[in-house]
This record gives structure tokens, sequence and C-alpha cells, in this order.
């Protein structure tokens, strides 16, 4: 069993190790206990801001700052920074494509007890709406580490996806190099293709297993990048497996699987179907108890893949 | 204030008015009222006050202003064509296909302009947060910023000002345009904002009150933020919506929409006169 740790943790620690690397400071609206920015606070308190709760003005502040040349990380949960404070983002980190990196913890169902209005499974949809905003959604602890670099080393606003809840390492081996923009094709398969994002990547792993045991070849692909996505790696999808399933924990319009099925559409028409929450409201409950609640499961992404199977021609 | 750099402030600003004319009668639409009461304040601050050098619009050390009210944005670049950041003759593409003059600045295509702004509330927040820069890099360059009376209903205005006090930004200064009046009617019935200033001091501001018509109190106010510190100062510039042009003073209905050909001329030759 792999070890498990939140990607906010990844974060958190990310924000401290490269802290002497590159320039930047971290704005938080009182969660930095929670977003894990209070491992950068007490190590850098004189380039740590708090701004209280007031998310939307944490926003144009972090804009404000960056047109003086820094590079500025703000933070909050998901359903805050890009909820909340959406128009702030787009109009005033967005419009003028300034360098503040958004670190958006308690992403998903995944929040857990505290329940719906916490969950935010819209994030990405409102994100991707945005011109020029680079959307990430790492997949591990190591995942969120490397985006995190590659937010603070890529010009532009960038939107960077962690979650709450532990979820397996499955990216610490020697030969991991995360490059954004680009898929990463994690075994190989050959009558279906399992697409998915954040903590649903180890799932579908599961779910390859599943499948293989009753026959059928599934490859997966973790796209860390949600926006720019990689349409190459799903035209291949397409040609090489003819069907595509997506997971992901967010709301089944406008994320991950919309974002598949644009770029299919675009390019090479094949059954999508999508493996997420599905247009409804979070609840509360337990990590485990929402993912079956909600579908977020290996056992439905290896049925979901059946169906797109059984969806060729 | 001496009379001769008196009656030269009172020729730009002048020439700016016309030039907010010039510019919303070619656009056919846009913002003169709140333009024309702002007028005096741009005027002191981009020729008298701010460290800026319009052959070097990102010069790194400059102070910086944010038009919070963003739709006034015909008094912004009025402001900046007559000192030089580009020319004058370029406002009259104001608001139209092409234009680096959008209908609410934007940094990335106008010289001069320090922050795109205009959704309101937002402009202040990023002109603290340009004072936050300041303090944090131990540069001793000033922020300034222009917000509505009515866009005080934003409750982002009073994030922005819990921001600027509680870390001491002695660098920053918001003038309120207080013209009274804005788009469904006087401020004090749309939704009374008031009292401006006991509601700055309470928020940890220094507040003077003017006249933002009067150059003698426009500079001693501009002066005395300077030798506050430890906290921001807040100046309540009492003036008048549609300021120069009479027809247009103290009329909601200037607050959004441009001269007609008929009214053009007649502006210009008050103005002129």
């Amino acid at each position: 069993m792999a070890e498990k740790i939140a990607t906010r943790e990844g974060y958190g620690n990310g924000l401290v190790e490269l802290a002497e690397k590159y320039d930047f400071v971290v704005l938080d609206a009182d969660l930095a206990e929670a977003t894990k920015t209070v491992k950068f606070k007490k190590a850098y308190p004189e380039r740590f801001f708090d701004c209280g709760i007031a998310e939307g003005n944490m926003m144009s502040v972090a804009a404000g700052i960056a047109t003086t040349g820094k590079t500025v990380v703000a933070s909050s949960f998901a359903m805050f920074a890009a909820g909340r404070a959406f128009e702030q983002v787009r109009n005033s980190i967005g419009y003028p494509h300034l360098n503040v990196k958004i670190g958006a913890t308690h992403a998903g169902i995944t929040v857990g007890e505290d329940g719906a209005t916490h969950q935010c499974n819209e994030d990405i949809a409102l994100m991707r709406t945005i011109p020029g905003m680079t959307i990430v959604n790492p997949s591990d602890n190591v995942e969120a580490k490397a985006a995190l670099e590659a937010a603070l080393t890529t010009d532009g606003p960038f939107y960077l996806r962690f979650g709450r809840a532990a979820v397996p390492v499955i990216n610490d081996n020697a030969d991991y190099r995360f490059e954004l923009g680009k898929g990463v094709q994690l075994a190989d398969g050959t009558d279906v293709t399992i697409i998915a994002t954040g903590l649903m990547v180890s799932l579908a792993l599961e779910a390859r297993e599943l499948l293989a045991a009753e026959g059928i070849s599934a490859r997966v692909v973790n796209i860390h990048t949600i926006k720019p996505i990689d349409r190459d790696v799903i035209a291949k999808a397409v040609a090489d497996t003819g069907a595509i399933v997506t997971a992901e924990e967010h709301n089944v319009i406008g994320g991950l699987g919309a974002a598949v099925a644009e770029v299919v559409c675009d390019t090479a028409p094949a059954p999508v179907v999508r493996v997420g929450v599905k247009d409804t409201y979070g609840h509360s409950g337990s990590v485990p108890a929402l993912l079956e609640e909600y579908g977020l499961t290996p056992a439905n992404i290896a049925e979901n893949a059946k169906k797109a199977i059984a969806m060729k021609k | 204030m001496e009379q001769a750099r008196k009656d030269a402030l009172r020729e730009l600003a002048r020439k700016i008015r016309m030039g907010i004319i010039e510019a919303t009668h070619a656009a056919k639409s846009g913002h003169p009222g709140g333009s024309l009461s702002i007028t005096d304040v741009l005027t002191y601050l981009y020729f008298e006050e701010m460290n800026i050098d319009p052959a070097a619009p990102q010069m790194a050390d400059r102070d910086r202003f944010v038009l919070s009210k963003g739709h006034c944005a015909p008094a912004l670049y009025a402001t900046l064509a007559n000192r030089g950041f580009f020319p004058v003759e370029e406002l009259t593409t104001l608001r139209k296909l092409g234009s680096r003059l959008q209908g609410h600045p934007d940094m990335t295509l106008t010289p001069g302009v320090d922050m795109s702004a205009g959704s309101l509330g937002l402009g202040i927040s990023s002109a603290a947060g340009m004072a936050l820069a300041a303090k944090i890099d131990g540069k001793d360059y000033r922020v300034y910023t222009a917000v509505g009376d009515g866009e005080s209903e934003e409750g982002q205005v009073w994030e922005a000002c819990m921001f600027a006090a509680h870390y001491k930004l002695d660098n920053f200064c918001v003038v309120i345009d207080w013209n009274g009046l804005q788009i469904d009617g006087p401020v004090a019935e749309v939704m009374n904002p008031t009292p401006h200033d006991e509601k700055l001091k309470a928020f940890g501001f220094h507040v003077i009150s003017i006249d933002g018509h009067d150059f003698d109190q426009i500079e001693t106010a501009f002066n005395e933020a300077k030798t506050v510190k430890g906290k921001p100062t807040a100046i309540i510039a009492k003036t008048v919506k549609g300021k120069g042009v009479s027809f247009m003073e103290n009329k909601t209905n200037w607050h959004g929409t441009a001269p007609n050909d008929e009214q053009y001329a007649a502006a210009i030759a008050e103005l002129k006169a």
C-alpha cells in the first residue's frame, strides 16, 4: 500500500522548499493552518501576509503586488478562491495577465464532513473560462510540489488545485518529470483510455486492474494540466483505443470530462463517458463514504469504461 | 500656492476637461460627469505631486496611481496625454476597436496606466497591494487611488481600507471623489455610504476633507498626507459632477452619457471661454 499524503501538504512543503530558489510572497485569507501555507508563514514571516477573511480583496491585492514585478502566491479554499473571488481573479489577475499563482486547497467533495457549502465542484469550470489561466490539478504530493515549481517559473496566472484528504503517492519514482501541459500515460492499453485528474488518477489505476481481471485492456492517462490541455494525448487515445472514460472529483459539467469531450469533438469523434459529480451538491460525510456515494470509485470507473467500449462503432 | 503655478494648473485642467469632452463625443459613449469631477485632483497628482516620467512609464520606483473608479478613464487618459505619455490626438480613439484607450483602463495597452481597473471596488485593493509591495522592498514610492462615492457602496472598498490600515500603509493615499451622484440618482438616496470621514477614521485612516476643485486645498492635503506616519490617508474631495461644463454640473444623467454634436460645441465653447 502506497504512502498517503494530501496534495495540500505537498503544496505547503513546496512553498518552503522553493522559497530560497525563487522570489515570491505568499498571501492567505485566515486559512493558513488548513491550506498549509502556515509552513511558509513560520519559515519566512517577512514574506507572508495574512489578508483576513476577505478573499476578494486578497486577489486584487495580489494583483497589485504583482504589478511591481513580484510573483505572488495567494491561497484559500477552492470555494472562496475560485467562487467568492471569481470576479477579482478574472478582472484583477486574469485580464492584465499578472504573475499571481492561486493555491486553492480543499477542492472537491473530499473536504468531507464540512459539507456542501465548502465542497467546491465548480472551480475548474470557472477557472477554465478565464483566458490565459493555466490550471493544474496534481494527482499526488510529488506532483503538487512539481506543479508549484512550474507555476513559479512560468509567466502568467495559475490556478493550482489541491485536496484536503490524504491520497496515495504514485509519482515517487526516480524518473518522474513534470511537464506543464503534457498528459502522462501511466499504463498502456488497447480497448479504452481512462483519462483522470487529481485524486482520481490513483483510482483509475485500480480501475485498470479491475478491467484487466475481465480481460479488458485499459490505458490510463493522468491529465494534471487541465488548461492548456494536452490535445495530442487525447487524440492519440482516440486513435489507439477508440473510447474514453474521464474521471474527476468535480462537476461533470465544465471540468476535465467536458474539456476532453471538447477536444474529441474537435478532432475525431469517439465515445466519451464522464465520471464525476453529476451536477449536484456535496454532502457531509467521511471521505470514503462520499467517494462511494458520488461514484468516485474504481468500480464505477470500470463500469463506465465498459459503457464507453460498448458505444464504439 | 503661488498665483502663477495655480494659473498653470487651471489651464492644464481646462485642457484636460476639453480632452474629456473631445474623447466622449468622439466615442459617442463614456462617462463625462465623474471624469470632470476628478479632473482637478488628477491634474495636481500628475503635474505636481507624483514622481513619474512620461519617457519611462514603467520606471521601477515611480509613484503609482490606480483609477479605482475606472469608468472615469477619459479623465485619466486626457491627463496622461497632456502629461506626454501619448499624443493628445489619440484621445478621440477612445472606446473604438483597436484603440489603446479602452472604456476602462487597461495597464497592458496604455502608457502610464498602472493598473487595469474599473469593476468597482477592485482598484483600491490593487493600489493597496502596490503600497504593500513598496514596504516589502523598502522603497519610498507612494501609491494614490481615486474611489467614487458611489463606489464606496462596494464592500471590497472597506476590505481594502481594513487591509491598508492593518499593514500601516502610510505610503497609501485614497481620494474619495464625493460628487454626490451615481447612476440611479443622488448617492444619499440610492444607498447612503456616509459619513465617509467617520467611517474612514474608524477604519484607521488619517482623514482630510477638502474642496476637490481648489488647488490650494488639494496641495495642502497631499502635503499633509506625506507627513502622516503609521497609517494611510484618505482625502475626501467634495466635488461637482460635470464640473466646468455648466449644463452637465450636478446632473445625474451626465454620469454615463456622451455629448451630442450640439452639446459638444456648447461644452467646448464654454471651456474655451
